[in-house]
């Protein structure tokens, strides 16, 4: 146990396993290599001698189209970034305010916690294209005194509704899942209802729902590409433009990449939250 | 300090608590007398801890009534965050806040509860870390610490109010038993500063040591109640007897 780490020799046992140890990975990166080689070149190769390879490319892998759409394209997708932008923020208070009130007990809170209730039951299991459909074209034919008019607010007041009731879910888990010990300690200092929960039972629920309200987001960044259905020209109509200007798909395909750079650095970020998991402390109260 | 002379400081009568079809409390009566240490003693599910909680208002009761300085507690007109506020509780698996430092575990109430500014707020709470010898671990968070040291993190949190009584259940249950002297010797130094304390233990070394009264619980009722020499050493019912006999059987006394 005192021995120093420069004096210790490993046994015969120990050298055999480890060489044994590096025997396995050797051949399993040779497996790894060779399969991704294989599979990548029937893929490639099965795509590009297909019959009908030299249209599709022409049609869909049109370099000059891609760069003549890439501006246009990269306008509209501003528009989407500042729409996801903006309803992220409506969805994490609203779906947070959401959650809190279906843990509300007592009688007095019946209506806020039925309506909760009834809120999420409604916009999860609505599908969003529909909620877009009917905020975008039916709210306005009220012609309500004060609202705006703009067509973009529609389809964010679409999004925020529907990734509300995705994201108060995930919060209620999250409260649910803080061991009731601890609002039993919070309680036993003193400490109110409404204290036991802002001081002691959101921080960790928040902490621990992190990655998943990530995932949502990175999800929300795609679905605000839906609200060009409302006729807001976003990424996607902007490619649709293109499309029929050019009478070539590629802009399909530029808008497709962009969304996917746009994604990937929240979902590295997401990995990277939930590797770090150990940032909420011990967490597992027994 | 005028010992057990005056009124006492706590007083239970008739104390029911059901769970479904179980009686975990058959209408319980107990006094505790102010600057003294009251051991409960008796198996699990004896109600000990279920006690601890109605006392603290963290159950709701099914029936009796929990006095604290003459005032019935259990009335639901009472405040019960004011009465928890004078009630220090500590749990058997501490029950730290893991998303705050120690120190913000100590000066989470004072500051919340009682108003108490920040800066007077931490400088208090080193001292009761102080007291309870972990000045050094201010910063810490909890997970970092042993469970000994845990267990006195949350029993200094419960100091920081300054209770009028205090209320320990199996505090040292979960700890190793080389961590459970320092515990202890915490418990014991609160003891003679002139603490109320109510302790639920399965230490009987430690009840016949610190308490000045043990209380045995069996079936939700006292069965006997006295001093440690009298309880633990001359027991006259023949269920404190048995319940004492298979403790030395389990070689815990």
């Amino acid at each position: 146990m005192t021995q120093t780490a420069a004096a210790y020799q490993p046994s015969a046992v120990q050298l055999d396993r480890l060489a044994y140890r590096r025997g396995r990975a050797v051949r399993s990166a040779l497996v790894g290599l060779v399969s991704t080689v294989v599979v990548a070149t029937l893929a490639v190769g099965g795509v590009v001698t297909s019959p009908g390879w030299p249209r599709v490319r022409s049609s869909f892998l049109d370099w000059d189209v891609a760069k003549a759409s890439a501006p246009d394209v990269l306008v509209g997708l501003w528009l989407n970034v500042r729409v996801m932008a903006v309803c992220a923020v409506a969805i994490l208070v609203l779906g947070m305010a959401v959650a809190v009130m279906r843990t509300l007990r007592g009688p007095v809170f019946f209506p806020l916690r039925a309506f909760a209730t009834a809120y999420v039951d409604l916009f999860r299991g609505m599908p969003l294209l529909l909620v877009l459909l009917l905020v975008g074209f039916g709210v306005p034919g009220l012609r309500l005194q004060g609202m705006p008019s703009s067509v973009i607010f529609y389809g964010g007041v679409a999004l925020v509704l529907t990734y509300t009731s995705y994201v108060a879910e995930v919060f209620r888990a999250g409260i649910e899942s803080v061991h009731p010990s601890q609002q039993l300690a919070a309680r036993g200092l003193g400490l109110s209802y409404a204290q036991t929960m802002r001081r002691v039972v959101l921080p960790q629920a928040v902490r621990r729902v992190v990655p998943p309200l990530l995932n949502d987001l990175v999800s929300l960044q795609k679905d605000s590409g839906l609200i060009s259905i409302l006729g807001v020209i976003d990424a996607v109509r902007a490619a649709q433009i293109k499309q029929a200007t050019y009478a070539s798909f590629t802009p399909y395909v530029v808008a497709g990449v962009f969304f996917v750079l746009l994604t990937i650095p929240l979902t590295r970020l997401t990995d990277r939250v939930a590797r770090r998991q150990g940032w909420q402390g011990a967490g597992g109260v027994p | 300090m005028n010992e057990s002379a005056g009124a006492p400081l706590l007083r239970v009568r008739g104390l029911r608590k059901v769970y479904g079809a179980s009686v975990v409390l058959d209408g319980l009566n107990l006094d505790v007398h102010a600057h003294r240490t009251t051991a409960l003693i008796g198996a699990s599910g004896s109600g000990k801890s279920t006690l601890l909680r109605c006392i603290d208002l963290l159950e709701p009761v099914d029936d009796g009534v929990v006095l604290l300085d003459g005032r019935d507690v259990t009335d639901p007109r009472v405040d019960a965050d004011e009465v928890r506020s004078r009630i220090g509780i500590v749990f058997q698996a501490y029950n730290l806040f893991p998303h705050l430092r120690v120190l913000d575990n100590l000066t989470l109430a004072p500051r919340r509860v009682h108003g108490v500014p920040r800066e007077r707020a931490e400088h208090d709470a080193v001292e009761t870390l102080r007291r309870v010898g972990l000045a050094e671990k201010a910063r810490s968070w909890p997970d970092e610490l042993s469970g000994g040291q845990q267990q006195r993190v949350a029993i200094a949190r419960a100091l920081m109010t300054q209770p009028r009584l205090l209320l320990l259940d199996e505090v040292t249950s979960a700890l190793d038993p080389e961590l459970v002297g320092e515990v202890l010797e915490l418990l014991r130094d609160l003891g003679s500063e002139g603490m109320t304390m109510v302790l639920a233990t399965h230490e009987m070394a430690f009840a016949r040591d610190v308490a000045d009264e043990v209380v045995f619980l069996d079936g939700g009722r006292v069965h006997e109640a006295g001093p440690p020499e009298q309880v633990l050493g001359a027991p006259r019912q023949e269920r404190t007897r048995q319940f004492l006999r298979r403790v030395v059987d389990a070689g815990r006394l």
